[in-house]
This record gives structure tokens, sequence and C-alpha cells, in this order.
């Protein structure tokens, strides 16, 4: 007898954790960690002003948030993937392989990069040529490429101060990587014509890119994995270094760090929004259309994330540091007709 | 030289210094051990004990009935439309008011004053006023956060100087702040919240807890506890005392011993393919992340309970047996109390090294930014089947975040992890002083 109430009690328990498979209430994000923050900013208050529970908002970065997006439709995947770079056809396709055939494309606004150093060190006036001839691996010069043997900023622009190149830029795995290397390294490459020098001596245009874009591996440049607080403890360590961060983790840590200009230009939301401020990027979150009728609150999630009380220029978003989209208006009616990627 | 007892020859004069030295090896390993331990804990308490204090600031707010229920009917719905938006806007005016009614004279803007209060502040008063539509119309005296940088000021984390240098604050705000701590409104006391309150976003360090991590945390406890506890015993059980020496136990025992040194998040991949997309349970649940963990605590259960049970001696068996008791009950009679203490005891280290766990969970989606309370049990999400964190998890969470003061919660959560360490490792001790029996 007593074995069998055992026996019923262990059935129940595993019934119990069988029936863990049912609906779920919640809105699941994952994805970019540059827009995590934001993301929670957005789930705290709407936890806090609707009836829906606080959405979960984990973060893992773009590519694997959106790898997790297309595993497929059901309650146990996610409903939206947070990215700091578009979708790409690849990820589309898989997606569309995983059965995840509509998706939404939400902009939320743009993310400024900006180059910091220590508070108490030499103020900096960067143009992008300047990045390309301190970082690149080798330069182009008289039709051959030569080994970059630049040691401190001054040899690369007289007006720099005489100080040991070190930067810390973003790790491969992280989206802003690509923008530096796109919208700095590259821009700076062809800004000092070392780009147009190759193209000109027969190099065809995706080596020649790919030569402007490799990054020296001397030591002069090094690249961080970890996260924006990394950077800026490898500053605290290494006065002479120069950091990438994102224009929101500047501003939260404007008494440790003095941002450096881009074509003189000061990176501040309003110089970002208007396309002074050279490099700067799109940030995204992706909807999986599949879920609107499903998951209670995902719609109005999305459209509580793009209404003016959030991303609006003077919202909660923007006071962190987001540089809210001029077209922030036709984000909002793509939301409410639930327009989908291709439509 | 006479040889005596007294003299003491080259030989033996060799092996006391070979003997010193190695003493001398001994204490320097340790006080390196002990160097270590000092500056971990010295780093974590001073940059953590300030996390279990917080600056509130006082004030009287007035809800009027025009801006916060227009209809003058007190309908929940329609109250519940109104935003923390709507609410900062009359924290705001009530900061003023306030300013103005002390005398307190300030160059800061409307916008800046109103930062010396957390975000939080409104979401608190909403939520006053929601479960006591009655207070609308009245003017209530309320205790709310004060902000971050605020906070940080009392803690001696931002002084003037930064202030000046700081987009978020500036010296202004901080004197306007301490005018009002001089008539009494502004109190740093201890900080239950940090144990209590849930996550907060970036903008809202100050108002950034544990509650959901230890919740997350205890359930996963709980399901190691009843999943690990019952298997490893049963299964050191049978390969100690019942199952054959063979080549088959042998290899059991040989893999028993490797997973017990398999990375752990080696763990997480395995659980995010059998227990998520297999199983279909619920990601960033306790009820995966606890199996997880169960599967990376087993071995260590299994095997400091098959030395517990070896340490029992084989006369005890052997009166069991020689009075006439079945193998089972000699083992269950005699076997398993005796050696009850030496198994709970690694159960609890076992448990101990899951709760400080983080890798395996970072794949199942527990690494995350969550503020609804999971409960133990609903309908719709089963048995621990809520979404959660841990505390470890939280530790690696604060660290990432860009506000400074975040660096203070993450220590504040470590020492919070490390308290709850100790304690299970002191109740490890203490069963082990109680009852443990030596032959």
């Amino acid at each position: 007898m007593v074995l069998n109430t055992r026996i019923a009690a262990a059935c129940a328990t595993v019934t119990v954790i069988a029936g863990a498979a049912d609906a779920r209430d919640n809105v699941q994000v994952a994805g970019s960690s540059t827009v995590l923050p934001y993301a929670a900013i957005v789930a705290e208050s709407f936890g806090e002003n609707f009836d829906y529970p606080t959405p979960v908002v984990e973060s893992g970065g773009s590519s694997a948030g959106l790898k997790r997006f297309c595993q497929g439709v059901g309650e146990n995947t996610i409903d939206v993937a947070n990215a700091s770079r578009a979708i790409k056809q690849k990820e589309i396709d898989a997606c569309a392989a995983a059965g995840v055939t509509d998706i939404i494309e939400v902009r939320i606004g743009y993310d400024g990069i900006v180059f910091a150093s220590e508070i108490a060190s030499n103020s900096f006036a960067f143009s992008a040529e300047d990045w390309y001839k301190a970082l690149a691996a080798e330069h182009y010069i008289d039709g051959a490429l030569v080994a970059n043997t630049y040691t401190s900023w001054n040899q690369v622009n007289a007006s720099l101060p005489d100080q040991p190149i070190q930067a810390f830029i973003p790790g491969t795995k992280h989206g802003t990587r690509e923008v530096f290397e796109e919208k700095v390294i590259l821009a700076g490459c062809e800004e000092g014509g070392y780009f147009h020098a190759m193209l000109d001596n027969g190099v065809d245009e995706d080596t020649a890119e790919s030569a402007c874009m490799a990054i020296r591996t001397d030591g002069r440049s090094v690249d961080i994995d970890g996260d924006y607080t990394e950077t800026l403890a490898r500053i605290a360590a290494d006065t002479n270094g120069i950091g990438v961060f994102g224009l929101s983790f500047y501003e939260n840590n404007t008494d440790k760090l003095q941002v450096a200009t881009m074509n003189d230009i000061i990176p501040t939301t309003e110089s970002i929004a208007s396309g002074e401020y050279p490099v700067s990027r799109p940030l995204y979150f992706y909807i999986k259309a599949a879920h609107l009728d499903v998951i209670p609150g995902l719609k109005d999630y999305a459209e509580f994330f793009v209404s003016d009380d959030m991303a609006g220029e003077d919202g909660p978003l923007a006071e962190y540091g987001l540089v809210s989209d001029p077209e922030l208006a036709a984000t909002q009616d793509n939301v409410a007709n639930e327009v989908t990627l291709g439509n | 030289m006479t040889r005596s007892l007294l003299n003491v020859d080259a030989r033996t004069a060799k092996r006391n210094a070979s003997e010193k030295r190695f003493r001398g090896y001994g204490l320097a390993a340790i006080f390196v051990a002990v160097l270590a331990l000092i500056m971990l804990m010295t780093s974590i308490l001073t940059a953590g004990l300030s996390a279990f204090q917080q600056t509130y600031i006082t004030i009287d707010v007035a809800l009027p009935e025009d801006q916060l229920d227009k209809s003058g009917v007190r309908d929940p719905a329609a109250m519940a439309k109104v935003t923390t938006i709507r609410y900062a806007k009359v924290l705001k005016q009530a900061l003023l008011a306030q300013l103005e009614a002390e005398g307190i004279t300030t160059t800061l803007s409307d916008k800046d004053v109103a930062k010396i209060l957390s975000k939080e502040a409104a979401a608190t008063v909403r939520s006053r006023v929601l479960a006591n539509p009655d207070l609308i119309g009245t003017t209530i005296r309320i205790e709310l956060l004060a902000s971050g940088r605020i906070d940080g000021f009392y803690k001696g984390r931002v002084t003037m100087a930064s202030a000046a240098l700081d987009g978020n604050t500036s010296p202004e705000a901080l004197q306007l702040v301490e005018q009002l701590a001089e008539r009494g409104w502004v109190e740093t006391k201890f900080n239950w919240a940090f144990l209590t309150a849930p996550d907060a976003s970036d903008q809202r360090p100050e108002a950034a807890g544990l509650g959901v991590a230890i919740l997350g945390s205890l359930y996963m406890m709980f399901v190691v506890l009843f999943l690990a506890l019952p298997i490893g015993v049963a299964a050191s059980v049978y390969l100690e005392e019942f199952a054959p020496k063979n080549r088959w136990t042998d290899i059991i025992e040989v893999n028993i011993a490797n997973l017990a040194a398999v990375p752990s998040i080696v763990y997480g991949i395995l659980g995010l393919a059998i227990f998520i997309n297999f199983a279909q349970l619920n990601q960033s649940s306790p009820l995966v992340g606890g199996l997880v963990l169960t599967l990376m605590t087993l071995p260590t259960i299994i095997i400091s309970t098959r030395a517990a049970l070896k340490s029992v001696p084989p006369s005890i068996r052997d009166a069991a047996l020689g009075v006439g008791a079945s193998k089972m009950q000699s083992v269950f009679h005699h076997v398993l109390p005796l050696a009850a203490p030496g198994i709970l005891t690694g159960t609890i280290i076992g448990l101990a090294q899951a709760l400080g766990e983080t890798a395996p969970l970072l794949l199942i989606g527990m690494v995350a930014f969550v503020r609804e309370y999971p409960a133990a049990y609903t309908s719709d999400a089963g048995l621990f089947g809520e979404a959660s964190t841990a505390l470890p998890v939280q530790v690696f969470n604060w660290t990432q975040r860009a506000d400074p003061a975040f660096v203070e919660r993450a220590s504040g959560a470590i020492i919070t992890l490390l308290v709850f360490l100790l304690f299970m490792n002191a109740i490890a001790i203490y069963l082990r002083r109680r009852f443990e029996r030596r032959w």
C-alpha cells in the first residue's frame, strides 16, 4: 500500500513537470547586449504600466539572439530578437527553413560609437584616416603593402599628442566591431586615398577592402571580447589606452572618460541624429508575427517600445543614450499594422 | 668531539634544517592563501557593503484628482491607464512644492531637480495609489528612493568633484539634497529592498534587488536536493553494497569519477538539448536550471556517499548479517544511518557548489532581466516553471551594466551569495561534528 501511494505520488510529480510545457504568459526577448539596456528599460516600464507580466530579456549577442529567434515557431522559442545590426539574408533563410516566415523589423533608433580615453589624459581630435593609419596591419604605400610601423599618435598625425598608440576595440563577436571596421577603418582607408590607390593598381575591390580592414596584431590594438565595463577597466589600468564605447555607456561614465571628436564633431545624441557625427548604427528588434496572437502583451510591448513616451526624443531611452529615429512615426505605423519583412 | 645526544652531528643538523625549511614553505603557502583570501574579502566588502545601505528622500505628495483620475469615479481600469510618466510629473510638482515650503532655492531646472528622485519613485507612488484609490485627492507623506548618484554621494562614491564632470548629476543637485538632509528629509538606512526587490533596469540601479535571484536559487536548490539526493544515494548504495565487482561496475565507477570533472558548461549544453529542445520545458525556468545542476551535482554526491559508506566498518555489516538480518536490512538499519552524516555533508557541499554555478545557466536562458517573482507552482507553467534568474547570474549581469552604481550592487550580491555558502558549509560542519562516529 505504502509503495502504491509512493508510485502515485511519483506519477503525480511527473504529470506536474510534464504540464510545464503549457501556455506562456510573458514575452521572451533575447539578443544584442547593446540593445539589452534599452529593452530592459522598456520592459520595466511595460511591466509597471500594463497588466501583463514584465517581459524576460536575455542578452547574448545579436547573432546568438537571431539564431534562437530562427529556431522555430512555438511557445518554447523566443518572441523577439534584439539586434545591433539588420538581419542578414542568410538568417532570414534559416528562419524560413524553421517555419519563421513572418518577421516584423522594428528600428528603435541609433547608437553612436565613440572613442574615449581616461579623463586625466590627453584629449584627441580624430579623423577616420587617423584610425586607419594607426590600426591597420599594413599600409598601401607606393604599390605595395607595408607593415604598420607607427608607435605613437603624433606620427600618425602631427596634430595629435605624442602618446603611444594603444587601442581597445570590440572583439569580433560584437556587432560594434563591424561598424568600427566599416565606418572608421574602411572609411579612413578611403579618405586617405589608400583604397583608391589599390584599385588603381589593379587590386580587386574585395581584396582591397579586406586589406584596408585588417587590424594590426602587434599588441597596439587589443580586442575586448567582454563588455564596455572591461574596456573601461583596461583604460583605467593603462592611461594611454583609447577605447571604443557606445554613446550611452560613455554618457553614464562621463566622470571617468573623456570623449574624442571625430572630424571635429563631438558625439552627442543631436550630432548623431543629424548625421554629422559619422560613426553610428541603427538598432533593431525583430518580432515573430506568428506569436502576436498567441503571446499576450507581445504587440503591446512592441508598440510601447516605439511609442513617443519611450523611444521619442524626450523619452527615457533617449535620456539613456539612444539617438531617437527621425522616422519613428513610420516605425510606429509598421508595428501597428504588423508589416512583415518583404512586404 | 665525543658522540653524544646533546651534540648535533652534521647529518642531524642537515635533517633538522630541512625540516625547518619545509615548515617555512608550509607557513609561506598558508600565508599566501590567507593573504589572497584577505585581499578578496577586503575588495568585496569595501565595494559591496554599501549596497546594504540605501538613501531615501521623504516628500509630501499631493495626489490631484484632475491628473490621476480624471473621471473621478475611482474606476480601477481607468486609473490603471494613468502611467508612471504622469505620476513622475505629479512627483516633480510635489518636490518643487516641498523645496518652496522649506525655502530652498536652486539654480537647477525643474527637470534636473526631479532627477534627485529615483525613476522607481513614480512606480512606488502609482502602485500605492492603485492599491488604495481613496488616497487620490489627499496628500501623502511617502519615503522614496533617491537616485543612484545621490545615493552614491552619501556612500562616498560620488563627490562634488566627480559630480561636476558627471552628465547625470551636478554639484548643485548634491547641494540641494544636502539642504534637504539638513532639514531631516533625507535618510540613509538599511536596505531590505536589496534582498527582496526584483532586478531593475540600467536607469535605476538604486532600485535593483536580489529578490527574484534568491527565489530562483532557492527553487533550484529544492530541485537539486529532491532529485540528486535520492538518486545519488540509491546509486551509491547499490554500487557499494549490492553490485557485483566486475568490469561493468568498474566502467561505471570510472565514468562517475570522470563526470565529476566535466566542465559545468557541458551540462548546460546538455540541458538545452534535452530539457528545453527535446522535453519542451520552459526556458529560463528554475526547473530546467535545477535539473541541469542536478546532473552536475550527482557525481559529487555519489562519490562522497560511497566514501561515507566505505567508512562504515565491515564488522557492523557482519554483525547484522550474523544475527539473521537480510542484506537490505543490514544496509538500511545499520550502514545507512551510520553513513548519514557523511552523506549529508557531501550533499550540502554539492548543493553549495551548485548554488554558485553560473556557466550552465548561461545556455538555458537564466542570464536574463527578470522582474516578476517566479511562483513555485502555476497551472500554466507547472512546477518551478516560471522564468527566473539565480544569485551568481545576477552578479554576472550586474558587472556588465554601464552605471557605476551596479559595481556596488554586484559586490553586494557576492556578499549575499557568500553568506549563503558560509551558512550551508556551517550546517555541513555541524552535522559532521554532531553525528559523525569514529571507529
